[in-house]
């Protein structure tokens, strides 16, 4: 047996699934669309991961599920909120005083950590979509451009268009009205991403150290150079800040389920 | 965190409690239907003594949209006063409750059999201790019937409550005992107000009484049981009937506590609860909180309903007094103290602010005051973004991964 730990993440627009093995190294891991069968496409990332892993349902120790779906995951055998599994799945790769930015889908967070890792504060944004992955997608739908080459337009703006409203239905009316008034596409996307940022900062203060996570933020690298530079200093990110959640949850499994030791 | 099975234990007492309310709405529709006695329509912390003083029977609105939102008909019903110029931002007890008018319709039907209607209306009463709306509220009812609406306008954000703010109340006050007695047909008893008086104070220091027994370990109430147990306190003020009620739960809460018996079936997170009850969610949320092993023991908004300023030898002046010592009315650096002092009364591990989208007056998160207590107490605070009536801002996921995610945070504090 090869034992191993499991964290399933599903979010309202995609699910993750972390393998971990021992020394908490990511063995193997898949991301899908939710899609509208939460525990089929649970089921899948897990196949796909534990091959990328090299091992089968009989190694895995203990799996622990968390995010919108949580409950969807027949496999798992405990559920934890999508804060402490970011929490942790963030302090495993930066372990220090942290404030985490995670920029999901559906939803953004701002987590508060000290310097042992325990939480000492948490907010989630309203029910809005403002500053979500969510607006994102809708923006990149009325300029017709595709979601991922969103990042790379951005980066080439020169004359970014500042975009004034809170709401995703005005923010688009305003985005038409640029592009009537003949403004750059990619000026625009700036000014998309700038907005983006700018509901995540003021939804709480941030600390010393920043941490950004999300598969918003996996997608669009140049959104983390341009919060570094609203907030003049370094972000850290970790190699897949996508998987922070599914990480998390792993290791809320790895806590709550000891390793059998080993056969001799 | 996966919910464990949930225990709630019922008081016994909640059915006299039922019964109170009961006897009072059909008291108030037999009035209504004879013409026999005038009905006094009264705020939820307005001068209920003085209309008391003339033989007024009194109906809140406040209390019936509460119902509206308990039953969750609030939110189909809010539009309707949204299509008619009250917008969906504004209170939505207020909106709820035109909505309902608007579109004949009434909880009491359902809970109270015999009741067709809301009972009829001789005169609106109101104090803007709470809040502007309910003086707009008010106005609506009084073009409607053609009735007037009166009332008194308190200060506002008050730090130390002084002989200037009682006295101009006072004045107030008086000023309305003519036009009142004009409509009661009858002159102001100052026995009758007295005797009001006393009966309120002894009904605000058992509701007191009651409220504090949550500060045992483990507390044999529940925030969300007060919503419910706090009727008699605030539609039963300067009545015997009220008093009465509020003996006997007494008595069955300090039995709880003698016999080690708590509100849920396992209390380790004690939660602290500021803001209005979601009251379409009553049920869920206290589910909620049972099946995580938290219970919301104390409340700012339960704890608006005690008066111990009133005094029956000084009616008009301590009626004054009490009314704008009330929570609502007051400063933040007030507020501050207040809730800092509670939640170390009731031994809290946490607090959660509701931010309800329609009444600011009850949300007080706004201002930094989360923030500040926070960093002078070091208890931890959630904030929740909902309303009293209006589900349509609400997200019950949201709330659940919000609460969730907080009594985790609190369990690894603790760990
Ligand atoms: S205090 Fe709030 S809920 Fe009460 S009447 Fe005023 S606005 Fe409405």
């Amino acid at each position: 047996m090869n034992p191993i730990y499991v964290g399933v993440d599903v979010g309202a627009s995609r699910t993750k699934v972390a393998v971990l093995d021992l020394s908490k190294r990511l063995i193997g891991y898949s991301i899908k669309k939710s899609g509208t069968d939460f525990s089929k496409t649970a089921a899948e990332c897990l196949k796909t991961s534990l091959e990328m892993a090299g091992c089968t349902e009989a190694d895995m120790v203990g799996t622990v599920s968390t995010g919108y779906g949580r409950m969807n995951v027949l496999f798992a055998r405990e559920t934890k909120s999508e804060i402490g599994c970011h929490a942790k799945g963030s302090y495993l790769y930066f372990p220090m005083a942290i404030t985490i930015i995670d920029i999901g889908g559906q939803d953004n967070k701002v987590i508060k950590l000290d310097e042992n890792g325990r939480r000492t504060g948490f907010k989630m944004n309203r029910k809005c979509a403002a500053g979500t992955g969510a607006f994102l997608e809708e923006m990149a739908f009325r300029l017709d451009i595709p979601l991922d080459e969103m990042s790379v337009l951005a980066s080439r703006s020169t004359n970014m268009v500042k975009l004034g409203s809170f709401c995703t239905v005005f923010s688009a009316t305003e985005v038409l009205e640029n592009i009537r008034n003949g403004k750059k596409v990619e000026d625009i996307v700036k000014g998309v991403f700038f907005s983006m940022i700018q509901r995540v900062l003021e939804m709480d203060s941030l600390t010393e150290n920043v941490v950004m996570t999300g598969g918003v933020v996996e997608n669009n690298p140049y959104m983390v150079s341009m919060a570094e530079e609203l907030i003049g200093r370094k972000i850290l990110v970790s190699e897949h800040p996508q998987l922070a959640g599914a990480i998390g949850a792993a290791l809320y499994a790895m806590d709550l389920f000891p390793a059998p030791s080993r056969e001799l | 965190m996966a919910a464990e099975e949930v225990v709630l234990r019922r008081l016994k007492t909640s059915k006299d409690i039922g019964k109170f309310m009961s006897d009072y709405y059909h008291e108030l529709d037999a009035a209504s239907k004879s013409g026999k006695q005038k009905i006094a329509w009264c705020t939820s912390v307005g001068p209920a003594e003085i209309l008391r003083g003339m033989g007024f029977l009194i109906y809140f609105p406040e209390t019936h949209s509460a119902m509206l939102g308990s039953t969750r008909m609030a939110t189909e019903l809010i539009p309707k006063a949204n299509a008619i110029g009250y917008s969906p931002e504004i209170c939505s007890y207020l909106t709820a409750d035109i909505g309902a008018f608007l579109q004949g319709v009434t909880p009491l039907s359902k809970a109270f059999p015999g009741i067709e209607s809301i009972p009829g209306c001789d005169v609106l009463v109101y104090n803007t201790n709470q809040c502007r709306d309910v003086q707009d509220w008010f106005a609506w009812y009084s073009r409607k019937f053609g009735v007037p609406s009166v009332g008194i306008e308190t200060h506002r954000n008050v730090g130390t409550v002084t002989d200037t703010h009682v006295s101009s109340i006072v004045g107030q006050m008086e000023s309305l005992v003519e036009p009142l007695e004009k409509i009661a047909g009858r002159r102001l008893d100052m026995d009758e107000l007295k005797h009001a008086v006393a009966l309120s104070r002894q009904c605000s220091d058992l509701w007191e009484e009651v409220l504090a027994t949550a500060a045992a370990v483990p507390s044999p109430l529940t925030f969300f049981d007060g919503t419910t147990l706090m009727g008699p306190a605030v539609v039963g003020r300067g009545t015997q009937k009220a008093i009465d009620v509020y003996k006997l739960l007494l008595e069955e809460l300090n039995e709880r506590i003698a016999q080690g018996v708590g509100a849920i079936g396992e209390e380790k997170y004690r939660i602290y609860w500021d803001g209005m009850p979601v009251w379409g969610r009553l049920g869920p949320h206290s589910k909620l909180f049972a099946g995580l092993k938290a219970n919301v023991i104390a409340s700012t908004y339960c704890s608006s309903w005690i008066f111990s300023a009133l005094d029956p030898e000084k009616p008009m002046e301590s009626m004054a007094r009490a009314y704008t010592e009330l929570f609502i009315v007051r400063s933040d650096e007030y507020k501050e103290n207040y809730i800092k002092g509670k939640l170390e009364l009731f031994h809290c591990d946490g607090i959660i602010y509701h931010d309800a989208k329609t009444c600011p007056n009850n949300s007080n998160c706004r201002y930094g005051l989360p923030q500040r207590l926070q960093a002078q107490t070091n208890i931890p605070a959630l904030m929740i973004n909902g309303d009293l009536n209006d589900l349509r801002l609400l997200s019950d996921e949201q709330t659940k991964t919000n609460i969730e995610a907080f009594i985790e945070q609190l369990e690894e504090s603790k760990a």
